[in-house]
């Protein structure tokens, strides 16, 4: 089972204390250590293969040189034989027949060196798989308790201080209230530009004479002569 | 955990995009920080610090505040509105709806205002959105 439908299934049992009903504080002591201890024993099997890659190196290079002495005694057998010289030839082709049987055995180790090789990286391979999978699942039932723990800290201190969130009809009353009111002041706003800006275009009419004022001494005196 | 405290004290000197925030450190089994953003203090979130992660909680309403015939369908809009909310998540916690967000306890302050900022924003808009649910 997943930790994911773990903990579902902790949720549809209604338990309260999900952490513990999924792994309790005893089995993830046990989970902890696991994982502490598939660390060391990675750490070993990557030191492992550190070495077998030294000795696969080594016998490497002993291989290599082995063949450059093979052929190099060739050589001199050849031209042993070219001086007819069968005595000496078959000396060095002794020499050769100890050699070539050094350079097989060192080609068997080599190979499985190399078998080692290929076994211990996958086995670190998968080991760092199974470490990783279970460090997230750690880390999951971690932050599972954690933010129960959390929560639950937060919905406390919400039902010993009531006013700390009050009722949702409340909220969204005074949500809506505050947005009537920056309307309004945004309603109030506008109303006064425009305002001002009736005032400004009549002071350009007037400037201009476009518009005439009503109440110049002019105008009342030419009120009072028609009486 | 000293992290709360700090935070409580570098956000109530801290501006963000014309919002400020002003903090009540909640002392308890786990310290709990209720910060109001301004212009938004109708929501206020409740921050703690965990292991893993900072966590920051708007409560919505109570179950028992909703027609519960209505149940299942603001379940399927809150699960349907999850994805295209930015930073915001939608969860219950005990009998609460509530939205949420996690951030990494390496986040810097900018990214923790964002969070909060978005996540009183996302609160009330989503009060308002869902309040055909509300009784």
């Amino acid at each position: 089972m997943n930790i994911i439908t773990k903990l579902l299934t902790a949720i549809r049992g209604s338990a309260r204390e999900i952490g513990e009903a999924v792994v309790d504080t005893q089995s993830m002591r046990i989970f902890e250590q696991e994982i502490h201890d598939s660390k060391e024993n990675l750490a070993e099997a990557k030191s492992g293969l550190t070495e077998i890659v030294a000795k696969k190196m080594a016998a490497e290079r002993k291989l290599n040189g082995l063949k450059a002495e093979i052929t190099e005694n060739e050589g001199y057998a050849v031209k042993a034989l070219e001086q007819e010289d069968e005595a000496l030839a078959l000396q060095v082709a002794e020499k050769i027949s100890k050699l070539d049987a050094k350079a097989e055995n060192l080609a068997s180790d080599l190979n499985s060196y190399e078998k080692n090789v290929d076994i211990l990286k996958s086995q670190i391979q998968e080991a760092e798989k199974i470490i990783a999978e279970h460090e997230r699942e750690l880390a999951m039932v971690k932050t599972r308790e954690s933010v129960q723990q959390a929560t639950k800290s937060v919905t406390q201190t919400i039902s010993t201080n009531e006013s700390a969130i009050g009722s949702a009809r409340d909220s969204l009353e005074r949500i809506k209230e505050k947005q009537q009111n920056e309307q309004d002041q945004l309603d109030a706003g506008i109303q006064l530009r425009k305002d001002m800006d009736g005032d400004d275009l009549d002071k350009k009419l007037k400037s201009s004479g476009i518009k005439t004022e009503k109440h110049t001494a002019e105008s009342v005196l030419a009120r009072l002569k028609k009486k | 955990m000293s992290l709360l405290p700090n935070l409580s004290k570098r956000l109530s000197e801290y501006q963000y995009k014309e919002h400020r925030f002003s903090c009540l450190p909640m002392p308890g089994e786990q310290d709990v920080l209720r910060v109001e953003v301004s212009s938004l203090e109708e929501m206020p979130i409740f921050v703690t610090v965990t292991e893993t992660q900072i966590l920051c909680i708007s409560y919505l309403f109570s179950k028992e505040e909703i027609h519960s015939d209505k149940t299942a369908e603001l379940n399927q809009y809150m699960l349907e509105l999850n994805v295209p909310m930015p930073l915001t998540a939608f969860a219950i916690i005990d009998d609460y709806y509530s939205v949420f967000g996690a951030l990494s306890r390496g986040s810097t302050l900018d990214s923790i205002c964002d969070e909060l900022v978005t996540l009183a924003r996302n609160s009330s808009d989503s009060l308002q959105a869902l309040e055909e649910f509300i009784k």
